[in-house]
């Protein structure tokens, strides 16, 4: 492949893959899924939502609201799929962009949009939710998934923890020490990684010679690529990997092979970087309209249902704009909060100091 | 004369050092088609090629340790941290291999490689994009640290880093990037392990590097429409530090405040005011003051205005130091 030829657009041979893009169910040997009409529905209704929630971010960010938001588009299908494979005992470690985990671990979307305008940095409860927070130094989570699932398999609890991060994040150290850790420890932990092409303006052949998947045979764990924008193949295979692991048969690396269809963040400008016609290609593959298309081509749905998805949306992305508009800014006082479970002279010192200086303007 | 913002200016300074010695490599996160997240290396890909400016893998102990590997083999490469808050993957090669093997060897071995850190905040950043980690580099013996505040600076001590045979931790104020400021690109500039008094003054010093400086020479151009003489010193090194530039200037004004972003507790200004104190006592008509960021992790960017030092609380410390 040239330097600028479109990346990643020629389906890879070995890839797990359910539903094509046309919406034509396909089989696999070693993977299948049997979804009632309820549930496909639902998947969709998940796809539509976590995309209006994140285009609504963009557009909060472009009008000043937000500072920052890293977008999940295209990627709507590997974190639906993957995350409704979860049981409420399993426990995600999420990196900066896994805001359709979020949305099915129940975490409030305002509170990824209060992280990303300022007002803290998450706050939500992880044990709540059996979802981490947000970790945006690339590949420190993985080591956190793996502690977390020894603890687990300590427990003899009947659960997995599940890690998220890019293809990038690969070669950082702590994720390889993290697939160490995993397997020799036979830790019930899945390695899921969404290869959406791009490090920021990295393409991936930066980071690796081989497919990504088959790192894992050197780990001594299986590796599997599926197609990260079939939500049936994502479910699919990361409920088997799931499994798997609360069952004792240790570690899975899953490739989750997709496409980050925006910038990497909204700081950034991709057209210095990678060509138009890649964009184009993969939009051909939407994770979103190969579900709507199944649906209508079995009639598993009507216009009906479709209008009552996209209005649900609209008063989504709405109420999480009002909500958004309407968090207050943090008062002075939460700086110095949480820093230290008991009290810490310093911290104290401080707070006092600068409560009386600021009393002093308003004198 | 040119008018360059201090990114530009940089950028100007690595192409000149990239022109002069064919050894110098550069190499991060993001340096080559992308020109850096903040352009630093803006279009020294395209203009020395792919085998000089290298897009490496997203892990900062592999840029630092084949850095290091590099320059053993007679490179000097420059290296960018995309932001401060990942440097530390990779503290185990800058503290414990590339500070020390130059002295392990007896002096045998050097390793000219410079480490560029765009660090602390006033950007609106999430977490770890805002960050001041100097005192830790400050703290291990082996390393240089510099800071640049401005575009004239950036563009010769960038060049003069390159060219030193020491490592180099090269901090570059992100919030300042885009100040445009007029540079001569024939002037050889301060000596880079020369502190400079930016703006004279009689009554108060006022010590800072990096993106405080501009903060203290905006408070004291407002201190003076109160009558207050403020002398402003750029540091620009931290380590070593030029303590002459900075006696001399205290011992005349007897007051001295410092300012950084870091947190005041332990950070660099404690070593300011231990020194100042050690060696300007009989001068000193009041202790030296510090104003910087609170002992608690960087803010998230609401709250960072309340966090970094402004003009009010360098004139707030100013005050004080005339309270004693
Ligand atoms: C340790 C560390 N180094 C650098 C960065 C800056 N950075 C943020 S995202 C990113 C690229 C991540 O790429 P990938 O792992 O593929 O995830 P993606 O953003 O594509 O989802 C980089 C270099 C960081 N956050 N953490
Ligand atoms: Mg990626």
């Amino acid at each position: 492949m040239t330097a600028d030829a479109p990346r990643g657009v020629d389906a890879p041979p070995e890839f797990v893959q359910l539903l094509t893009p046309e919406g034509e169910r396909v089989e696999h040997p070693d993977y299948d899924i049997e979804l009632t009409a309820e549930e496909v529905r639902s998947l969709y209704r998940d796809l539509v939502l976590v995309r209006r929630i994140d285009l609504e971010a963009v557009a909060l960010q472009r009008q000043g609201e937000l500072g920052l938001w890293a977008s999940l588009l295209g990627q709507e299908a590997a974190q639906i799929g993957s995350g409704r494979a979860l049981t409420d005992a399993d426990m995600a470690f999420p990196t900066y962009r896994e805001h359709g985990v979020a949305w099915c671990r129940d975490v409030d979307p305002v509170k990824l949009l209060g992280l990303f305008r300022g007002v803290n940095h998450g706050g939500w409860d992880p044990a709540e939710h059996n979802f981490h927070l947000y970790t945006i130094v690339i590949g420190s989570q993985a080591l956190h998934a793996v502690g977390y699932a020894m603890g687990i398999q300590r427990d003899g609890a009947e659960a997995a923890s599940i890690v998220y991060f890019g293809d990038g994040a690969t070669s950082q150290g702590d994720v390889n020490e993290a697939f160490i850790w995993a397997s020799v420890r036979n830790a019930p932990v899945v390695f899921f990684c969404q290869n959406n092409q791009w490090a920021i303006s990295e393409p991936l052949e930066k980071q690796s010679k081989i497919p990504l998947y088959k790192r894992a045979s050197g780990f001594g764990f299986p590796g599997v690529r599926v197609d990260g924008n079939d939500v049936f193949a994502c479910l699919a295979v990361t409920r088997k990997a799931l499994r798997d692991a609360r069952e004792g048969q240790g570690p899975t690396l899953i490739e989750a092979f997709t496409y980050r269809m925006g910038a990497h963040t909204t700081s950034d400008d991709p057209t210095r970087y990678r060509v138009a016609d890649e964009l184009e290609a993969w939009k051909l593959k939407d994770p979103i309209e190969r579900v709507k298309a199944y649906l209508f081509k079995n009639q598993l749905a009507d216009q009906e249902f479709f209008d009552k998805v996209e209005a649900e949306a609209d008063t989504l992305g709405r109420e999480i704009r009002r909500r958004c508009l309407e968090l207050p800014d943090p008062e002075p006082e939460a700086l110095f909060r949480h820093v230290y479970v008991d009290p810490h002279s310093i911290v104290d010192e401080e707070r006092e100091q600068y409560l009386t200086y600021l009393a002093g303007f308003e004198r | 004369m040119t008018t360059l913002t201090l990114a530009k200016a940089l950028n100007e300074g690595l192409r000149r050092s990239m022109e002069d010695d064919s050894k110098v490599l550069v190499m991060g996160e993001d340096v080559g088609k992308l020109g850096g997240v903040f352009r630093v290396t803006d279009g020294l890909q395209k203009d020395f090629g792919e085998d000089r400016v290298i897009d490496t893998p997203l892990a900062e102990s592999g840029i630092i340790g084949t850095a290091i590997g590099l320059a053993l083999r007679g490179y000097r490469p420059v290296c960018e941290i995309q932001f401060d808050g990942f440097v530390f993957p990779a503290a185990d090669q800058l503290i414990t291999q590339l500070a020390k093997m130059p002295l392990r060897s007896l002096g045998k071995v050097r390793l000219p490689v410079v480490v560029r850190i765009p660090f602390g905040g006033g950007i609106g950043a999430v977490e770890h994009h805002s960050e001041s980690p100097e005192a830790y580099f400050t703290h291990t013996a082996g390393l240089r640290v510099v800071a640049c505040s401005n575009p004239a600076d950036a563009y010769t001590m960038i060049q003069d880093a390159v060219r030193c045979d020491d490592p180099i931790i090269f901090f570059e104020p992100k919030r300042r990037y885009w100040d445009k400021a007029e540079v001569d690109l024939m002037a050889a500039g301060v000596p880079l392990d020369r502190a400079r008094v930016v703006r004279q003054g009689s009554d108060v010093t006022l010590l800072a590097y990096g993106p405080m400086v501009k903060t203290c020479i905006e408070a004291a151009g407002a201190a003076e429409q109160e009558g207050r003489s403020l002398e402003v010193i750029d540091l620009r090194s931290l380590s070593p530090l030029d303590m002459d530039v900075v006696a001399g200037s205290v011992e005349r004004t007897g007051r001295c405040v410092v300012v950084h972003e870091a947190p005041v507790f332990t950070g660099f200004g404690a070593e300011l005011a231990a020194r100042i104190s050690e060696r300007c006592f009989y001068h000193l008509e009041s202790p030296v003051l510090r104003v910087g960021g609170f002992s608690t992790p960087y803010p998230p960017s609401r709250l960072e205005d309340h966090y970094l030092p402004d003009l009010d609380r360098v004139l707030d410390a100013v005050d004080r130091a005339f309270t004693y």
